[in-house]
């Protein structure tokens, strides 16, 4: 119950921001911060729970962008409908990479899913219909009422969109599909002696985490009224993925949560002030450290810290 | 004796140029006390592994209860009754002990969708009925990262025993631990199988052998050398040699 | 498109040339991925730091190669520290480190590639020497000089490393702890000592790979993710730990991507090695000799 009235808080604060700031940059910036936090929740889904380390967060997200953007061209669809679309291609890919790759021991998924935004992305630089190298430009509608700003509108849905995304993580972090990832993480060996259908997991977790980074990126073509494929495939995305949640705490749900927002404001400061690559320094610096010394994340240092000033 | 619970016939496994199985027959009855020995090397875990799943032999049929397993994924297996300990401990570490035995009770013997509430409660009682019987009843919420090797190994024993076998596999689980220690696992041992497991005990510490089994097979090079009551076995010349060497 | 045999001829001779360099680009990470089981995502990042390294060497004059083999010893300790480094912190700490020891070597990559921009830039950068920039004519074929002596320095490289692994007691020492390293420590030998050795060679190889990049062509910091595509599925295609098996594998990659650069152009060519590792994985991930 807790979850819910805090999750049902912080949506109520973004539609509150909605209604009565002015300034869109807060909308931009929020936009882009809850984008992450859909993205780094999906990646700890099966990087967190079952222990598999995901590259390709660029392959899911970019192809859900796509469908969305295509979808649009092609029938001026509805932002639900690209949302669903999004999810389900996305989804799709998750499951054919996983069941090509999940056989196989954790670093052979890593470098598969390299390969696969390479791929995906040369797949979209040479389909001239979703506008090949040089992109696609789409027209916004108007935006649905009661909003007047395109963005504030998109700005309140991702809103909805990180809600349910932290949500259905939630519930699989505490059902018993879980617990057999956890236990898949701890001793693969171990759990499919216990009875734990091992693959079938594995390419369950690969298949919601894709469609959620799918979902993730479905909006971004309205967003920018553009797409093209090499800020679309970005390695940004992979790397904030993978580095939020490893930085906030991959145990449970709150951390990819506080990791997102930790390295999007983090993020926002280091470019704006000194340069875009000293983001990516800093970024790789905290993940090495965090990774080495601080392996509970985030999260874990504050249970520490919690643990030791109440003795 | 009851009927044959285990058929294993002609089984083989190699890995590249080296053989580590070769045409191993071993036929168990349901209830049986089975002991399995052989000097370091001999096949004994690479033919557990075979029987438990983890590994897909080369060559040759593995018959369980009446039905021929070889295809069958490990977790499957576990599921038609097969249980196995693991030589080298392996907990879910994030989890406490009791959480470990959850594992096998959900996916085993419950497989609910979702565990509701009931069916939640319902398995934390069995997990501390299994605790109890075993002895680790105080450490239930202990994390199993934080065990000492006996009760290490006795958390591997409870975690097969979760998922309700008809046959236990117990993979050297005394290995390493003192006289005291070895004759704690043994009790357990001789009263899960009072209970009507069948249990085959992979050991090198002869004694225990000797005390548990009522047939023991010998392994050497991947082939059986020796097979019959430990009486017979102790006095074989050539499981005297495989062991001291030629 | 027009099919030509020449034009494929033309191909393969290339892709030969090609396909030797991406061997001996691979061979390093066949030992530190393929032998010591190191999650080593950043290898081609330390080899694109070798790249620079000698371009800054070449800066005083000094040719390319002769660069990369000075390099080499400043790179085999780098190696060794990298390894401690990583045992220490993840291999030691057991199971749980797998997810924790790739994202270090990816933050590792991300380090050096943000480094290598912060002190380069992103501008190419390209050496100079007397082989490059020439052409040597081999029947109707102009085949550039540079390459001819990257295909040289490659197999004078897996020669030598294949030789050392199976002819010196060190080098075999390393195949053994890869295959069992229990059986090692009960003969005394320290595993770890013998790891950090190796990684420490897979380095200093890298290093001299890094030379021959540079050769090759010019080099930019984001090189590397190209690279992780190709070694890694040359390494996959050979079969974990097998010397051999990368040449055979390099060559493979080297001729396919070249008729694919040939006939399709160049925006198809960074899919060819991706797109040939995940075939690998998804029909026969232990490769053509794997273990």
């Amino acid at each position: 119950m807790k979850f819910w009235v805090s999750a049902g808080i912080a949506f109520a604060l973004a539609v509150i921001a909605a209604a009565t700031l002015k300034n869109e940059y807060y909308f931009f910036a929020g936009y882009t911060v809850l984008m992450f936090v859909v993205l780094a929740t999906a990646w700890n889904i099966l990087g967190g729970y079952a222990g598999y380390v995901n590259f390709g967060t660029p392959a899911f997200f970019g192809l859900g962008a796509y469908t969305a953007a295509v979808l649009f061209k092609a029938t001026a669809a509805p932002l639900a409908l690209q949302i669903l679309a999004a999810a389900t291609m996305s989804g799709l890919l998750g499951c054919a990479a996983g069941l090509l790759t999940l056989r196989l021991r954790g670093i052979f998924f890593a470098i598969a899913t390299i390969a696969l935004v390479v791929i995906i992305e040369t797949l979209f630089n040479n389909w001239r219909y979703a506008g090949g190298a040089t992109g696609l430009q789409l027209l916004r509608p108007p935006p649905t009422a009661p909003f007047e700003s395109y963005v504030k509108m998109l700005f309140v849905l991702m809103a909805a969109l990180a809600v349910a995304a932290v949500a259905i993580a939630r519930y699989i972090e505490r059902s018993w599909i879980g617990r057999g990832l956890r236990a898949i993480r701890d001793s693969e060996e171990a759990a499919e002696c216990s009875g734990v259908p091992t693959l079938r997991l594995k390419v369950f977790a690969c298949t919601v985490s894709g469609a959620l980074m799918g979902v993730g990126g479905a909006t971004m073509p309205m967003y920018l009224s553009f797409i093209e494929p090499a800020s679309t495939f970005n390695l940004n995305y992979a790397i904030g993925a993978l580095a939020s949640p490893m930085i906030g705490g991959t145990a449970g749900y709150l951390g990819p949560v506080i990791g997102a927002i930790l390295l999007s404001t983090i993020q926002q400061v280091v470019t704006v002030t000194i340069s875009s690559e000293m983001n990516v320094m800093v970024v790789g610096v905290l993940l090495v450290v965090f990774v080495v010394a601080a392996p509970e994340g985030i999260l874990g240092l504050i249970k520490k810290w919690t643990r030791s000033s109440s003795r | 004796m009851d009927k044959i619970l285990l058929k294993i016939e002609g089984v083989s496994k190699h890995f590249g140029g080296f053989s580590a199985l070769d045409g191993v027959s071993i036929a168990i009855a349901g209830g049986e006390r089975f002991g399995l020995i052989g000097p370091n090397g001999s096949g004994k875990t690479t033919l557990i592994n075979c029987v438990a799943g983890s590994l897909r032999h080369d060559a040759g049929s593995i018959v369980f209860d009446g039905e021929e397993v070889s295809r069958l994924p490990a977790y499957q297996r576990t599921r038609r009754g097969i249980a196995r300990s693991f030589q080298i401990p392996r907990p879910f570490a994030s989890m406490s002990v009791l959480e470990n035995l959850m594992v096998p009770l959900e996916y085993v013997v419950h497989r609910g969708l979702v565990v509701t509430g009931k069916t939640e409660a319902q398995a934390q009682d069995e997990a501390m009925a299994i605790l109890r019987d075993i002895g680790l009843a105080e450490k239930a919420v202990t994390p199993s990262n934080r065990l000492s090797q006996v009760e290490l190994r006795k958390l591997e024993l409870a975690r097969a025993m979760a998922a309700r076998p008809q046959l236990l596999i117990s993979d050297e689980a005394m290995a390493g631990l003192s006289s005291n220690e070895v004759s704690e696992v043994l009790e357990i041992l001789f009263k899960l199988n009072a209970s009507g497991i069948t249990i085959i005990m992979i050991e090198h510490i002869m004694q225990a052998v000797m005390k548990f089994s009522q047939r023991i097979v010998c392994l050497d090079a991947g082939r059986i050398i020796c097979e019959g009551t430990p009486a017979s076995i102790v006095q074989n010349p050539d499981v005297q040699r495989a062991y001291l060497g030629a | 498109m027009v099919f030509s045999f020449d034009l494929l001829l033309e191909a393969v001779v290339f892709g030969i040339l090609l396909g030797c360099f991406y061997a001996a680009v691979s061979i390093g990470l066949s030992v530190s991925f393929g032998l010591l089981d190191v999650p080593h995502i950043a290898h081609p990042a330390i080899m694109v730091l070798g790249s620079y390294g000698t371009f800054v060497i070449c800066r005083y004059g000094f040719d390319p190669i002769v660069a990369g083999v000075v390099l080499m010893p400043v790179f085999f300790v780098l190696g060794m520290g990298v390894y401690r480094f990583y045992y220490e912190a993840f291999e030691r700490r057991g199971s749980e480190a797998g997810v924790r020891g790739i994202a270090f070597f990816f933050g590792l990559a991300l380090i050096i590639e943000v480094g290598l921009i912060l002190a380069f830039g992103v501008d190419q950068r390209s050496v100079e020497a007397v082989y490059i920039g020439k052409s040597l004519s081999i029947g109707e074929m102009r085949v550039p000089l540079r390459f001819l002596v990257a295909f040289g320095v490659a197999i004078v490289l897996m020669t030598a490393l294949t030789l050392y692994l199976s002819k010196t007691f060190t080098g075999r020492a390393i195949k053994a702890v890869a295959q069992d390293e229990a059986a090692l420590r009960l003969m005394g030998a320290n595993p770890v000592r013998i790891k950090q050795w190796a990684f420490g060679i897979a380095t200093a190889v890298a290093a001299l790979a890094g030379a021959l990049l540079i050769v090759i062509g010019p080099v930019e910091p984001g090189l590397d993710r190209v690279y992780i595509g190709r070694t890694f599925s040359v390494v996959v295609l050979a079969g974990l730990g097998s010397m051999t098996g990368t040449l055979a594998a390099g060559l493979i990659l080297g001729i396919s991507e070249s008729i694919v650069l040939m006939h399709f152009g160049a925006s198809w060519a960074p899919a060819v090695s991706f797109g040939l590792l995940l075939i690998v994985l998804g029909i026969r991930p232990q490769g053509l000799f794997g273990r």
